[in-house]
């Protein structure tokens, strides 16, 4: 079976390529990136007008099952995947249960191969229940197929948990994933603490809240050799310290969040508890710096943090509601909108949603090239839609995207050769 | 007043407070009358909703309406459903389908009024919220100073104590910036809130400095549970530090207004000399705060002005 992706800007970071050019794609290999291809048989896609790029990959997604179908599930979850873009997602173990073992890893799997649309790969638990009290059995998750391990959501607040984690992560060359939140500054804050949490009367979460815990992983990172992950790095200070623990050789990474490289928290003053995320949105400053640090290389990925939640945990009191959003689906057209103001360039746009992230878990995925499994994200830079979370395939509606027009949108997404998406409508 | 609710003093123009405070001025002429009821918003309904313990403005409220000759009733938190579990905005439903047309609501959380607001077409006046606003409040004590100096603009007003959590100073600081005051808050490091010199706000820590030729201080009651987690070491060193005197007040102006939104702790925030002395108006605070709520009441719930100025 062969299928022709004709006529489009091919972007390939990896080698550099930004060309006009025809992909062809057969058994669920790249086998020519050419102009003028043509083929007798098969499925053609007119690419015309379309930006070609490898697949994206959201290394930080909350699918909630098993236990949390409510608020969302494989199905549900990998197709709003699609749907905005995402070839590849890997999968946060705050399940219940924990994805703390090798059985609910392999469930993961089974369930993502029989009701997901895309390539789901887990992150296991840092810590038995994500307790922060004795080690997940790491080494059996990672062969039942863990890519990372993580106690995102609830942080390893003990620092001899972490280091052991960092130590024990080491023989299986996979990073650990730090939430970096220091519970007793942040207790009872529900958004950042600045000029506009006194305005709006609301309990504010201090930047060095997660700052603190940024220090105390690099340090512990530098003590270990290992490899640590930053999630959702939300401040200035953050990201001052990884670039000078970057240049000091020590082994991090880290990932922004579309939200956080677009809102500010000045939008919190509606109450409107979609805008209620943990980390909270920052200050324009932060912003700023962040924008900076996608540019020269401090942040390596872009990923969503997709945190759908169910409508009644969203229609309450403001410090009642849970925290998080629905991120999949507004992604691509969130920061797509970076690059029509100039502030982020296509090419690294793509870097940081595809070879980024592969390269921070050490996935052969994210390049566009002859012999690559193909998985594509087509992108249409010149489609206007409006955010419009009644038609999300993710069940969680939560977005402070909703209403917003953006331009720029999924075009097609490819997963094995297989055209799995097509303008925001699963195939 | 062309707004359907009354949510905080920080999105209120200047004129809809001068509207408010001198539509309060006949409002307190009924209050002083014999016979004070006037028949302005007979066939009307408000319910009080208070998920904090409150007497003073429940009850104010309570009458204020009733004056107008509004029905009133108060659901207890405690004897409502609310204990039974219901969702907010199922109790929010129930009462907009019973016909009310006001919901007054006192909550411990921010930005509850503001959700509630989206989702009624009650109007709905916020009685205080959490650590965010506590618009009635502002609008008596702005009621109460401009009657005593006759005006607002450019006066001197020193608040006093914790900041970080007071409603009531921020809608007073709201309301005060509105009206070119010059605006200080005074209280231990802890109990200051981050932007107020974004907010136009003087802001210290020694009581002495900020006194300094002020117009008006606004005693702010501490709760005793901020000790407990650790803002402060203990209500004594908090008294020594904080607690208006006698002898403060020679370094504020002559005329000084003291001002306490209630109830007080005396022997902590306050002293009893000053509580129970010539420059306080802790009492006609409470006096107005009738008034101001009847203006607000007549003024959201569509009455006709000559009626009252009749």
């Amino acid at each position: 079976m062969k299928l022709l992706v004709k006529g489009g800007r091919v972007i390939d970071p990896a080698s550099g390529m930004d060309q006009l050019a025809d992909v062809l794609i057969q058994d669920g290999k790249v086998m020519g990136i050419d102009r003028n291809i043509s083929i007798d048989e098969g499925e053609m896609l007119d690419a015309s007008g379309k930006l070609v790029c490898p697949g994206f990959i959201d290394i930080h997604v909350h699918l909630r099952e098993p236990g949390f179908e409510y608020k969302e599930d494989i199905a549900t979850g990998t197709r709003a995947a699609a749907a905005g873009g995402f070839a590849t997602i890997c999968c946060m173990p705050n399940t219940d249960p924990v994805i703390d073992n090798a059985a609910v890893t392999s469930f993961v799997r089974e369930r993502s191969r029989k009701a997901g649309v895309v390539n789901v790969l887990p992150i296991g638990a840092v810590t038995r229940r994500q307790e922060g009290n004795e080690l997940a059995e790491i080494a059996e998750m990672v062969a039942a197929g863990c890519v990372a391990i993580s106690d995102d959501g609830r942080p390893v607040m003990r620092a001899d948990i972490m280091r052991y984690a960092l130590e024990y992560s080491k023989m299986f060359q996979i990073p650990v994933m730090s939430h970096c939140e220091d519970l007793h500054l942040s207790k009872g804050g529900q958004m950042h603490e600045g000029f506009f949490s006194t305005i709006y009367g609301l309990k504010g979460i201090p930047a060095e809240a997660e700052e603190v815990m940024v220090a105390r992983d690099l340090l512990l990172a530098k003590l270990t050799g290992a490899h640590l992950h930053l999630c959702h790095v939300s401040t200035a200070g953050s990201i001052q310290m990884i670039k000078r623990a970057k240049s000091e050789g020590v082994h991090v990474t880290c990932e922004v969040t579309p939200h956080h490289l677009t809102l500010t928290d000045e939008i919190v003053g509606s109450y409107d508890t979609d805008t209620k995320v943990n980390p909270p949105l920052r200050s324009q400053e932060h912003l700023e710096t962040l924008w900076k640090a996608l540019k020269d290389g401090t942040i390596d990925c872009i990923a969503t943090d997709h945190a759908p939640h169910h409508f009644e945990s969203k229609d309450c009191e403001y410090e009642l509601a849970a925290s998080g959003i629905s991120g999949l689906e507004t992604a691509v057209p969130v920061v797509m909108s970076l690059v029509h103001k100039g502030i982020l360039d296509l090419k690294t746009m793509v870097e940081k949603m595809s070879l980024g992230p592969a390269r921070v878990l050490g996935l052969d995925r994210g390049r566009l090239e002859v012999g690559a499994i193909a998985d594509l994200t087509i992108i249409d830079p010149e489609a206007v839609r409006t955010v419009d979370p009644a038609k999300f395939y993710s069940q969680g509606k939560n977005t402070p995207f909703k209403g917003l027009e953006y331009k720029g949108w999924p075009y097609a997404t490819i997963v094995a050769g297989k055209i799995v998406a097509r303008d925001g409508i699963i195939a | 007043m062309q707004r359907k609710d009354l949510l905080g003093l920080y999105d209120l123009s200047r004129e809809e407070i001068e509207l408010i405070l001198n539509t309060a001025q006949p409002m307190k002429d009924i209050i002083q009358r014999d016979i004070k009821k006037v028949p302005t918003l007979r066939g009307k309904a408000l319910v009080t909703v208070f998920y904090e313990n409150s007497t003073r403005t429940r009850t104010s409220f309570e009458i204020a309406g009733k004056y107008l000759s509004a029905d009133t009733v108060n659901l207890g938190v405690s004897t409502s459903s609310v204990q039974k579990g219901e969702s907010l905005r199922d109790t929010i439903k129930t009462l907009e389908v019973m016909g009310f047309d006001v919901m007054i609501i006192r909550h411990s959380m921010s930005g509850t009024p503001h959700y509630i607001a989206r989702n009624t077409k009650m109007s709905v006046i916020n009685a205080g919220d959490g650590t965010n606003e506590h618009p009635t409040q502002a609008l008596l004590d702005l009621f109460t100073i401009r009657e005593h100096k006759g005006h607002l603009d450019g006066l001197k007003v020193a608040i006093v104590g914790d900041i970080l959590h007071s409603r009531v100073a921020r809608s007073n600081i709201y309301g005060l910036k509105k009206f070119g005051c010059e605006v200080r808050v005074v209280g231990p490091a802890t109990l200051l809130p981050p932007g107020l010199d974004r907010l136009g706000v003087k802001w210290y820590y020694s009581l002495e400095e900020a006194l300094q030729g002020v117009d008006v201080i606004n005693v702010l009651r501490i709760q005793r549970e901020r000790q407990q987690v650790g803002f402060f070491p203990s209500l004594d060193e908090y008294a020594n530090l904080y607690m208006l005197r006698p002898e403060h007040l020679h370094l504020a102006k002559k005329d000084v207004l003291v001002l306490h939104p209630g109830p007080m702790n005396r022997g902590v925030e306050i002293s009893s000399q000053i509580a129970d002395g010539v420059q306080a108006v802790i009492n006609e605070q409470v006096t107005n705060g009738v008034a101001v709520r009847m203006a607000i009441l007549y003024l959201m719930m569509g009455g006709i002005r000559d009626e009252i100025a009749g």
